[in-house]
């Protein structure tokens, strides 16, 4: 609805004004009337109509508008014979979005902001970054969009693999925001999982010889499988040792298998590896049976190909779990002085977890209750505070 | 349609040390590039050595002061311009990537749009 809306007004604020406003007009003549046949076409019928009033207004006051390029007359790649298979709004407003004359961090933001309909707010936390600061930083993008003409549309081929980068690491940040909601009372927001899986679908149709891409949806679908076993049936937080394995989406692990099969023929990229890290785990009969050798080492992969703190996070608990809770403490350890990290609550809970099986009982009580501070999500507080409690009684004792 | 500047930095002398046969490959990919732009181009010039800029600006009691250089002193100086029309900031980055400036390793083209 928002890229429908894009595409007549060439103006993000604008569309993105347009489109509140419909939503608002919704909830007044739903309400009243009811929900009609069909309401994603009238959502974004009431956004254009909106959008022309504004647009006939801004002309009759001879303001300019800053524009969104969409070149009417001068002929774009689009036209050309080479003209890519997909003609989506979706994808020409993300590959928009995701321009190189953009920051990458710039481009992430906007996208998720834009098209996935993030509040700033939930951006922010999927950068660890405050929210004036990236309220900042989309604004800026978006004037850099209106004043430099940066084009709405889905670029040629050759152009395709400088935006590949950025428009994967949107739908990656897409996917585990949906996966682990950072803020609010649900732990899952399936409809932004299952955008992100449909997009990255439409991308690999778009370039079906990038391993990145086959990767990335493998990653997805190894995620996604667990889906029904994330939590139990008063939707309280099960993790990965708890989860019942048998229920398990096959059919989904399967094809993610295949996928990664062919994506790691040739170079091993970040999301194939992370792929494939999710597939020793699927691929586990059991807890106790999972291959933290094979873990452990298919992160120090991921470390060489995508060395971020979070990857390093991941390997330290790796680590302990091949190693034992001490040394997956001694790894963690070098982690707490990483900026990055310092509000990040799954350091806390790493270290909880280590310090709670050493049975030292005073450090997992502070290192349970940061991590309880740390946290914005519901569902996870429950499983923290259960966790907390149980330390707790230990200490008591 | 838009203008913008093409902006053409590098290291002076870098330029300055280049040979003969180097400048005339560097003029051809010039003409290369106005051929290109064709009536996009509204306009361009090389700049000469910055050691013959003048710069004026005020001290603190607000009396213009004028000094010899350029206004930003730095190894890498504003070498030329091109002003070009373009439909979008896509077709004036295909436009600038023909200058052979984009290629040397010392310099680089910064495309600003013209308000």
């Amino acid at each position: 609805m928002l890229a429908a809306t894009v595409r007549l007004t060439r103006d993000l604020d604008l569309a993105e004004e347009c489109a509140q406003d419909a939503f608002a007009k919704a909830l007044r003549t739903w309400a009243q009337d009811g929900i009609p046949a069909r309401p994603g076409a009238w959502l974004t019928t009431v956004a254009r109509n909106r959008a022309l009033d504004l647009l006939r207004r801004e002309t009759t006051l001879r303001r300019v508008l800053p524009s969104l390029v969409v070149p009417d007359s001068v002929p774009g790649p689009e036209d050309a014979p080479e003209r890519p298979a997909i003609d989506d709004d979706r994808l020409r407003l993300i590959f928009t979005c995701c321009h190189p004359a953009l920051a990458r961090e710039a481009q992430v933001a906007l996208t998720l902001r834009l098209l996935c309909g993030l509040s700033t707010a939930e951006v922010a936390r999927a950068f660890l970054v405050s929210e004036p600061t990236m309220a900042t930083r989309v604004s800026r993008a978006k004037k850099k969009i209106a004043t430099a003409r940066i084009p709405y549309r889905v670029p040629s081929r050759e152009e395709l693999p400088a935006r590949l980068g950025a428009v994967l690491e949107v739908l990656h940040l897409l996917f585990t925001t949906g996966h682990t909601t950072p803020i609010g009372a649900q732990l899952v927001r399936q409809d932004l999982v299952d955008r992100a899986i449909g997009l990255t679908r439409l991308v690999g149709h778009l370039l079906p010889d990038r391993d990145e891409v086959a990767g990335l949806l493998a990653l997805m679908l190894l995620n996604d499988a667990r889906r029904e076993t994330r939590f139990d049936s008063e939707g309280r937080f099960v993790a990965l040792p708890d989860q019942d394995r048998s229920r398990w989406d096959q059919a989904k692990i399967a094809a993610a298998t295949d996928l990664l099969a062919t994506s790691l023929r040739r170079r091993p990229t970040r999301y194939a590896v992370e792929a494939a890290i999710a597939a020793v785990h699927a691929e586990a009969a059991t807890w106790e049976a999972t291959d933290w050798t094979e873990i452990a080492g298919l992160y120090d992969v991921l470390g060489s190909l995508w060395p971020v703190p979070v990857v390093a996070l991941n390997r330290a608990v790796a680590i302990g779990m091949r190693d034992g809770p001490a040394a997956g403490l001694a790894a963690l350890d070098p982690l707490l002085a990483e900026p990055a990290l310092a509000t990040y609550a799954y350091l806390s809970a790493a270290r909880a977890d280590f310090l709670r099986r050493l049975e030292r009982w005073p450090e997992a009580v502070s290192a349970y209750a940061e991590a309880l501070a740390l946290t914005d999500n519901d569902v996870e507080r429950v499983f923290l505070t259960g966790r907390l409690a149980e330390v707790r009684a230990n200490l008591g004792e | 349609m838009a203008n913008y500047l093409l902006l053409i930095y590098g290291d002076e002398q870098k330029w300055a040390s280049m040979n003969q046969d180097e400048w005339a490959a560097h003029h051809q990919k010039h003409q290369e590039f106005q051929a290109a732009a064709g009536v996009r181009s509204l306009g361009g010039k090389q700049l000469a050595d910055s050691a013959t800029a003048t710069t004026l600006r005020s001290d603190d009691s607000g009396a213009m002061t004028s000094t010899d250089g350029p206004f930003l002193e730095t190894k890498e100086v504003l070498g030329g311009y091109y002003l070009i029309e373009a439909a979008d900031l896509d077709e004036a980055t295909a436009l600038a990537a023909l200058l052979p400036e984009v290629y040397a390793s010392h310099s680089g083209v910064e495309i600003r749009p013209v308000v």
